[in-house]
C-alpha cells in the first residue's frame, strides 16, 4: 500500500465519499426491501447492494485498492471461493428433493411429532 | 532472555512486499471469513429448508419482531466508526498523535453505543418477550450471528482501548510501528463493519 501510505492525507476526501456512498447504500437497502419484486428477487437485490457496500469498505477503507502483493490477494481469493461454495451448497441441496417435495423433511416433523406424542398416551 | 526486535514491522518484507503485521492480519481475517461463512451457510441452509407454512416456517419480512429502524441506526453507527478509524490512521500518518487518539476514542465510543443499543433495545426486550434462541431457527441464528459479531466489537474495543492507553507508548519509540499497528487494528475493525453490512439486510429486512 505504498501509494496510500505516501498520500494518506490526500485520501480524506475519498474516505468521506465512501461514507456518503455507504449511507446512501443503507437507505437504498431499506427502500428496496419495501418494493416487492419476487421473494428471490428481493433477496438478490439486497445482497447485491450489500456486496457493493462491502466492496467499497474492502477497497478503500481496508486499502485493498492499493495492495499489489499476491500474498494478500491469493488467500483472500481462495477464501472467497470457499465462501461462495459454503453459501451455494445449501441452495443446491434443495434441488435433489423428490418430485412434489419442496422443502426438507422438517415440514413433516410437526405432524410426525404430534402422532408420536399422541401415540405415547 | 534478551528482548528481540521483530523483523519487518515497519519496512515491507522483501518476499511478501508488505510488513509482517499486515500480512498476519489479513491471514487472520481470511480465517474470520470462514468462521462467519459457516454461519451464513447455516442461515441459507435453514432458510431454504424451512417449510412454507406451519410453526417451523421462516418468518416473513416484517414479522420477525426485529425493528429495521434500530438495525439501520446501528448500521450508521458502525459506518461512522469505520470513518473515524481510518481518520485515526490518516492523523497518525500526518504525525498528529493527539488527533489520532481523538479519532480512536470516537471509534470506541461508537462501538460502545452499538453494544448499548443492541442490549437495551434488542437483546433484553427480546428475552423479556420470550424471543430466545430456542424460540425458532430464525432466533437461534439471529442470536448466534449477532452475538458473535458483538463479541468481535468488544474485542475491537479492548484492542483500540489498549492503543489509546498503554499501547500508545510505542509512539515515542517508533511512530511508524505504532501507525502500522493502528492500520492493522483498522483492518480488523473494517472487517467487523463489513460483516454487519450483510447481517443487517438478511436479519432485519428479508
Amino acid at each position: 500500500m505504498g501509494d496510500a501510505h505516501a498520500d494518506a492525507g490526500k485520501h480524506t476526501g475519498l474516505y468521506m465519499g465512501v461514507f456518503a456512498a455507504l449511507f446512501v447504500g443503507t437507505v437504498v437497502t431499506v427502500a428496496v426491501s419495501r418494493v416487492h419484486f419476487s421473494h428471490a428477487g428481493n433477496i438478490v437485490v439486497a445482497l447485491l447492494i450489500a456486496g457493493a457496500k462491502a466492496s467499497l469498505v474492502a477497497a478503500i477503507f481496508m486499502h485493498l485498492k492499493w495492495e499489489k502483493t499476491p500474498y494478500i490477494w491469493w488467500p483472500l481469493a481462495i477464501c472467497a471461493v470457499f465462501f461462495v461454495v459454503l453459501v451455494a451448497l445449501p441452495v443446491l441441496s434443495t434441488s435433489d428433493h423428490p418430485p412434489g417435495v419442496t422443502t426438507h423433511s422438517w415440514d413433516v416433523l410437526p405432524a410426525a411429532a404430534a402422532e408420536e406424542h399422541g401415540g405415547g398416551h | 532472555m534478551s528482548a528481540e526486535v521483530l523483523p519487518y514491522t515497519v519496512k515491507p518484507h522483501p518476499v511478501t512486499g508488505v510488513y509482517s503485521g499486515k500480512l498476519g492480519t489479513w491471514l487472520f481475517l481470511a480465517s474470520e471469513v470462514m468462521l462467519f461463512g459457516a454461519l451464513f451457510s447455516a442461515y441459507v441452509l435453514l432458510r431454504v429448508g424451512a417449510p412454507a407454512e406451519g410453526p417451523a416456517a421462516w418468518p416473513a419480512a416484517g414479522t420477525t419482531g426485529l425493528s429495521w429502524k434500530i438495525g439501520a441506526f446501528n448500521t450508521l453507527v458502525l459506518i461512522i466508526s469505520s470513518v473515524t478509524m481510518v481518520m485515526a490512521w490518516v492523523s497518525l500518518k500526518s504525525n498528529d498523535l493527539g488527533k489520532g487518539k481523538m479519532y480512536l476514542a470516537a471509534t470506541v465510543a461508537l462501538a460502545l453505543l452499538f453494544i448499548v443499543i443492541k442490549l437495551l433495545f434488542e437483546y433484553i426486550p427480546k428475552f423479556q418477550h420470550g424471543l430466545v434462541p430456542a424460540k425458532s431457527n430464525f432466533y437461534a441464528l439471529y442470536f448466534t450471528m449477532t452475538g458473535l459479531h458483538a463479541l468481535h466489537i468488544l474485542g475491537g474495543v479492548v484492542v483500540i482501548g489498549y492503543f489509546i492507553g498503554p499501547g500508545s507508548g510505542l509512539w515515542s519509540k517508533d511512530p511508524e510501528y505504532y501507525t502500522n499497528r493502528i492500520e492493522c487494528t483498522g483492518l480488523y475493525w473494517h472487517f467487523v463493519d463489513l460483516v454487519w453490512i450483510f447481517l443487517f439486510p438478511i436479519l432485519y429486512l428479508m
